[in-house]
């Protein structure tokens, strides 16, 4: 090295670091610490009015007819909308995203308690709310299906007589794996464990309700509707469908969001009757559901009836497994499953585990309830699956006598067998799962927590439980070829501008709700390009100004949208690498790249950073380039991603009472890269309370009689 | 029929007319446009609409705007001072203390309030402070940690300033 290039390092600025796998403080947080946060209820637009939903109080009744006069006569009310007014326009039903309709304003009937039978919109929300109760609905009440099984009778009132072709309340049947494969494992068992549960309907509650304000501009014919939305664009797509607007002139604009869980990616009648309210008036609308209109109507979780069986041998190895699983659906199938899967992703019921044989067949019914069946904090169904497995393994080492660490351990798929197929068709790409279980055991002292477990037995006082679970989960939906909504391949995209000042803006199809994707996508970027995050403004949920994407739910966001994040950057860098060149006035294999930089190689002290690059992307480009520095990547992914998971929750039980208390929770997850680890350990700390309902049974109460009529809901 | 109020709020005096049965939460976010006070239920169980009226966390959709008359609001928009975040805020910050956001204003009150009375509080005393408010994201542990955070380096800052 000579002297001067001695001089030129060591006055070079330390070199920046690599951005990813940083904990970083987020950067959307200073808003939302302000008060700033610009949610829904927040958007307050000139001449806007409001409007108010009416629901019924039956679970399923005819509707002899709506008297709206007096409500009409109430100052400050200036619509009431019914569903025969709806029906004049077509707009009565709409689709959902699984394929099927539901009622916008209830016409014939209402099939659930908490329907939407008619709005009021008004000048002011209290008015709104004053009306509805001078509303005169004549119901007659018909009997109600609040249970799956008794819906699938025989002789069971026909919920959905509305649609043509339909004789029974039979929604779908699928069927996963190899029935026959299955039966010949079983008869080769030793023992066959059984499982028959129930996981109960749940709703995701996120603290802000639904809500959209929708603006219709009768001299510019443009669409502005901003609504609580995981997935703007496909909702866009669907507007443009049930109201046949032009999807140019339709524009979604998801503002923050108060949470969404799953819950925000169904479309609902809200959105729907604010819209044509819009445009029949010619002015704003704002609808802001309560909290009442959320919990009883909106799209709920899970609601999985399963009968699992699992058959073993002598010494504890797992042979088949095979489901029969029924889905209570509500009374309209609007899942948002990807189409060729109706029962989600629940097929991974095989989890970690090495098991040549699974047969899996799931229904779904229509019942008197409220539609759903949404990922709620996980890929589509596949928390219902991990319980039913893990429920079947622990009642397997039971039976067996055996440690339900040790029964994992003799079956998990072992590292050497990636990519693993599994007996449902699913291929893993990787996993470890044995070294996750030992740190989780380890760390949460197993051994000794096991000596004390006896030892409360014996001298008695609070009781010992000691809660393992092995969990592998399939997510970021998906590989086109097997993965769409309504049709819609679940890709996603990037667009990435780079500014000439260095600084750059990164659009997304996703929309999140709190998961921190400004900064991490900030971070990709920075990864690949150098640019440091604060430089980077990520952009989300405005259909005009993003690139389009399936939306943020089912865990796909950051494979999949993050993905388009990393290539877009990576296709950008390449642009840059010939501007580098160009002005370098070298060879562009004389360059390397690091971190920030083009530098020429053997000559370390001619570089050109990604900002001076940037900058001569608008002002000293290449003769016969395109200028500027932008670009645009839809990601399709060749497969889903399979993270895994070893959790141990102990418990101390009161053997008088039976009630008992979580004092321990280990959590082991191996995600990938991470890309902002407080991020992911945040995401996982506040999901793992969540699951604390479901081992006692806690659910959301339905309606139980055709008269019921109290609200009655909680969450978990 | 209307009615004239004269509110100190986030330490300067507002006049409104509303009508009596005007809920605070909408006289805060509708009428004087501080948009920082949720509303997440009916039913005063979700507290994201906690403000501090003299100095009292208050469910401010279970108040009518009506009833602070001649009394004194803090929303979350009254914390920051001279363009500096108050110490709650950076905490929050600092201990990924928050999510989507909506639950964070009413619960960085609510521990302001907590830390007012009690400087030095323990795990239990945040949480019996935090109970009334619902947060969907964090599992509160963060939450808590953030408390943790603000009591510590408020504790510091007064041992350090000159007395």
């Amino acid at each position: 090295m000579t002297a001067t290039e001695e001089t030129a390092a060591e006055s070079a600025p330390e070199k920046p670091l690599d951005w990813l796998g940083q904990s970083i403080k987020r950067k959307e947080d200073d808003r939302f610490l302000a008060g700033r946060g610009h949610y829904i209820e927040d958007i307050d637009l000139p001449n806007m009015l409001h409007m108010a939903i009416l629901r019924s109080p039956y679970a399923h009744a005819t509707i002899n007819s709506i008297d709206t006069t007096e409500a009409a006569a109430l100052p400050g009310v200036v619509a009431v909308v019914t569903g025969e007014l709806l029906a004049q326009h077509n707009l009565a039903w709409m689709p959902t995203l699984s394929g099927d309709t539901q009622a916008v304003l209830a016409t014939d009937k209402v099939r659930m308690q908490g329907q939407e039978v008619a709005c009021v919109i008004a000048e002011d929300r209290y008015v709104a709310h004053d009306a509805l109760e001078l509303i005169d609905v004549d119901y007659e009440p018909l009997p109600a299906v609040v249970n799956p099984f008794a819906a699938l009778e025989e002789g069971a009132p026909l919920i959905r007589d509305d649609k043509e072709g339909q004789t029974d309340n039979r929604v779908y049947h699928w069927e996963a794996g190899d029935a026959a494969a299955t039966e010949e494992a079983f008869l080769e068992a030793h023992k066959v464990v059984a499982v028959d549960t129930h996981y109960p309907r749940s709703h995701p509650s996120p603290l802000e309700c639904c809500g959209c304000v929708a603006d219709l501009n009768p001299a510019s014919h443009r669409a502005t509707i901003y609504m609580t939305s995981q997935a703007p664009h496909a909702i866009r797509t669907v507007f443009a469908l049930v109201t046949g607007l032009p999807e140019q002139n339709i524009q979604i604009i998801s503002p923050d969001i108060g949470g969404g869980f799953g819950n925000k990616v169904p479309v609902y009648p809200g959105y729907v009757v604010a819209t044509a309210a819009s445009l029949l008036l010619g002015r704003p609308v704002k609808w802001i559901e309560d909290r009442t209109g959320n919990l009883i109507s909106t799209g709920f979780a899970r609601d999985f009836h399963m009968k699992g069986e699992l058959a073993v041998a002598r010494d504890g190895t797992m042979l088949g497994v095979r489901v029969k699983m029924l889905s209570d659906q509500g009374y309209a199938y609007a899942d948002a499953q990807p189409s060729k899967l109706k029962a989600g992703l629940f097929h991974i019921v095989t989890g970690s585990y090495d098991l040549p044989a699974a047969h899996v067949v799931c229904d779904g019914a229509y019942t008197n309830k409220a539609p759903g069946g949404v990922a709620y904090r996980c890929s589509f169904r596949v928390t219902e699956a991990s319980f039913l497995i893990e429920r079947l393994v622990q009642n397997a080492a039971v039976e067996l006598g055996l440690d339900p660490a040790e029964l994992r351990r003799r079956n998990f798929i072992q590292p050497e067998q990636f990519p693993y197929t599994s007996a449902t068709g699913f291929v893993y790409d990787s996993g470890d799962y044995e070294t996750a279980m030992d740190m989780a055991l380890e760390m949460a002292g197993y051994d000794e927590l096991r000596a004390e477990q006896q030892r409360r037995r014996t001298e008695g006082g609070k009781l010992l439980g000691i809660g393992l679970a092995s969990m592998t989960e399939a997510l970021g939906a998906g590989p086109s070829r097997d993965y769409d909504i309504l049709g819609i391949k679940m890709f996603d995209s990037a667009e990435l501008r780079v500014h000439p000042t260095g600084k750059a803006i990164l659009k997304l199809g996703v929309r999140h709700q709190g998961q921190g994707h400004e900064t991490t996508f900030a971070q990709i970027v920075a990864h690949e390009l150098g640019i440091p995050p604060d430089d980077i403004l990520v952009h989300e949920g405005d259909t005009d100004n993003t690139p389009y994407g399936l939306g943020t739910y089912a865990s796909r966001s950051t494979p999949v949208a993050g993905a388009a994040a990393a290539m877009v950057s990576r296709t950008l860098r390449e642009k840059a690498k010939k501007i580098a060149a160009h002005l370098l006035e070298v060879s562009e294999d004389d360059l390397e790249w690091e971190h920030d930089r083009f530098s020429v190689k053997g000559a370390p002290s001619q570089t050109k950073t990604i900002q001076e690059i940037a900058f001569a992307a608008y002002t000293n480009h290449p003769m016969g380039m395109e200028a500027g520095l932008e670009g645009v990547h839809y990601y399709d992914p060749p497969n889903l991603t399979f993270p895994f998971a070893t959790y141990v929750v102990v418990v101390e039980v009161d053997p008088e009472t039976g009630e008992w208390q979580p004092i321990h929770v280990v959590a082991i997850d191996d995600c990938g890269v991470r890309i902002n680890p407080m991020i992911v350990e945040g995401q996982i700390m506040g999901a793992s309370p969540r699951a604390s309902p479901w081992p006692p049974c806690r659910r959301s109460p339905s309606t139980t009689t055709a008269t019921a009529s109290g609200p009655t809901s909680w969450t978990t | 029929m209307k009615q004239s109020i004269t509110v100190t709020v986030n330490g300067q005096s507002r006049s409104a007319e509303v009508e009596p049965r005007m809920l605070l939460v909408h006289l805060l976010r509708d009428v004087f446009r501080l948009t920082g006070a949720h509303v997440g239920c009916d039913t005063t169980s979700c507290g994201v609409c906690t403000v501090l009226v003299d100095g009292t966390p208050v469910k401010s959709c279970t108040m009518f705007g009506v009833q602070v008359d001649g009394r004194s609001v803090t929303t979350v928009e009254g914390l920051a001072a001279n363009g500096a975040m108050h110490p709650i805020q950076e905490a929050f910050k600092e201990e990924h203390g928050l999510q989507c956001g909506f639950c964070t204003p009413a619960m960085m009150l609510v521990a302001t309030a907590l830390l007012e009375e009690n400087p030095d509080p323990t795990e239990d005393d945040i949480r019996w402070a935090i109970s009334g408010n619902l947060c969907r994201c964090t599992g509160y542990q963060n939450i808590v940690k953030s408390v943790q955070f603000c009591a510590e380096q408020m504790r510091q800052a007064s041992a350090g300033a000159p007395s």
